[in-house]
């Protein structure tokens, strides 16, 4: 079921857009207020709940034995999937997994993977045998849009969270993380750009770019999305606001 | 597949290329019968089909638009288009390719002239050399004008990406699994619009504006080739 807004609506956002404003009072380049909170799943090994504005997301992280890729049979693997569950928006449906929940899945991955958050060479037990699989299970529970930035921060939250499994084989002090990558999504209403779009937004918006950056503003991860376009120079202003709003949430990981 | 010792010696890649060079690149126009417009592009060792049907009736009928034509995508890799044999049919890799072409391709689509149609465009990507995504955009954006979709331009589209410090275009295999970094970008060549930009890697953001502008140099190149390639088969010739 696709997503429909009323053209009343939709003049209305893109009105305010004009004048610099939005639909919730934000500035164009305000997040919606953020709420981390870590370890509240007893069953997983590392667990959080983000609260974007009205969009919640719990991730929960299994480390589990599993057997190596045969390319790299001494490294740990790294497995994100998510659900958009039915609870979650009277859109989505139950079912085989969407292409919806397949990009969120797999950005969510690549900002992690791309970016050697975990150490995975560290995550080896018998090589070619027994590994260590980081399971990133990504709950969407209340879906009022970003759900990809607030899956990202959720799953580095959660990853922040893993306490060694009791497991004779873990022989590591902690949990090999190393950095914490922050994915930041920039819509454009009417050939402006505004950060972290809100559900009504993003039913308006002509395209997206989620960029995905770590602590030194580099960046690992970038998914443009959306039936529109972006010119270079806003390209360029997407990069400078996602990357300092990636700051602003990185701080919430503390 | 063994990782070779350097990607870059002396200034050349591994098949010979300058950083800044694209690979050999062939466009056809018209090449399937049964298709309302088709292409085949072969991009140094990629082979890809693509073939457009429509615009025509929406089935099922609760996916038709009340005030637009739907643009549907499926990028398929054949089994043996790649060293292991891939398991037919879509997975999570070739839906996320989907999406993302008929992303890529629809902000050069009057959709709005035909409600509740469908235009559908199948990509078979034959044998696979990294950036077969990007070859099935080019190859796409050939076929729907061939197939005469109303169009504001084509799509052209080429990767870039960061091997061993070096920005490089239209990467290949090896360079894809082994290099630092991977960015496929399409572009309306015309109106210099981005449509696609997937990235995953490390860059700066002075090498990310590099591997833009020569990812847009390589989009050029290409777009040569696609107008060619319609010139080709659409162009009067002068006779005698």
């Amino acid at each position: 079921m696709e997503e429909i807004v009323s053209s009343v609506k939709r003049d209305y956002i893109i009105d305010l857009v004009k004048q610099g404003k939005r639909i919730d009072g934000r500035a164009l380049d305000q997040l919606r207020e953020v709420v981390v909170e870590k370890g509240v799943i007893k069953t997983a090994n590392g667990s959080a709940k983000v609260k974007l504005g009205k969009t919640q997301v719990l991730v929960g992280v299994k480390l589990m034995h599993a057997e190596p890729f045969p390319d790299t049979p001494e490294s740990g693997v790294l497995i994100v999937n998510a659900e958009l569950l039915p609870l979650a928006s009277p859109t989505f449906e139950p079912g085989p997994p969407r292409v919806e929940a397949i990009e969120l899945a797999r950005v969510v991955d690549r900002g992690i993977r791309e970016s050697e958050a975990i150490d995975l060479d560290k995550l080896g037990i018998k090589p070619g045998e027994d590994v260590w699989s980081v399971f990133i299970d990504i709950d969407v529970l209340d879906h009022d849009g970003g759900l990809i930035d607030a899956s990202a921060l959720a799953s580095i939250a959660a990853l922040t969270d893993v306490k060694p499994p009791q497991d004779e084989d873990w022989k590591l002090p902690g949990f090999p993380l190393n950095r914490l990558p922050v994915a930041v999504t920039v819509a454009k209403i009417d050939g402006k750009l505004v950060v972290d779009p809100c559900l009504d937004e993003e039913r308006v918006m002509d395209a997206r770019l989620t960029i995905t950056t770590i602590e030194d503003g580099s960046i690992c991860s970038m998914q443009k999305g959306g039936r529109g376009y972006f010119t270079r120079e806003e390209l360029e202003q997407a990069y400078d606001l996602a990357s300092a709003k990636a700051v602003e949430l990185r701080e919430k990981l503390r | 597949m063994e990782k070779p010792e350097k990607l870059i010696v002396d200034g050349r890649r591994l098949d010979g290329r300058a950083p800044d060079e694209l690979r050999p690149l062939k466009i056809k126009a018209g090449v399937l019968e049964r298709a309302d417009g088709s292409a085949y592009v072969e991009l140094g060792n990629n082979k890809v089909f693509a073939a457009v049907y429509g615009p025509r009736e929406m089935h099922p009928r609760h996916d038709q638009q009340p005030d637009a034509a739907v643009l549907r995508c499926r990028y398929s890799m054949a089994p043996f288009s790649v060293e292991d044999r891939k398991k037919p049919g879509p997975d999570r890799r070739s839906m996320e390719i989907s999406k993302v072409t008929k992303e890529a391709l629809e902000p050069v689509l009057f959709l709005e002239l035909y409600p509740r149609s469908v235009i559908d465009v199948f990509i078979e990507v034959l044998q696979a050399d990294a950036g077969t995504r990007t070859a099935g955009i080019n190859a796409a954006a050939v076929a729907l004008a061939d197939a005469g979709v109303p169009m504001r331009d084509l799509v052209s589209s080429v990767a870039v990406g960061k091997v061993e410090d070096t920005i490089v275009l239209d990467l290949i295999k090896e360079e894809d699994q082994f290099g630092t970094t991977d960015m496929p970008v399409a572009i309306i060549p015309r109106k210099k619009a981005i449509t696609l930009l997937q990235m995953d890697g490390h860059f700066t953001k002075e090498e990310f504006k590099q591997a833009l502008d020569l990812a847009f140099r390589g989009c050029e190149k290409i777009y040569e080739v696609q107008r060619q390639a319609l010139k080709e088969k659409y162009a009067i010739k002068e006779s005698g």
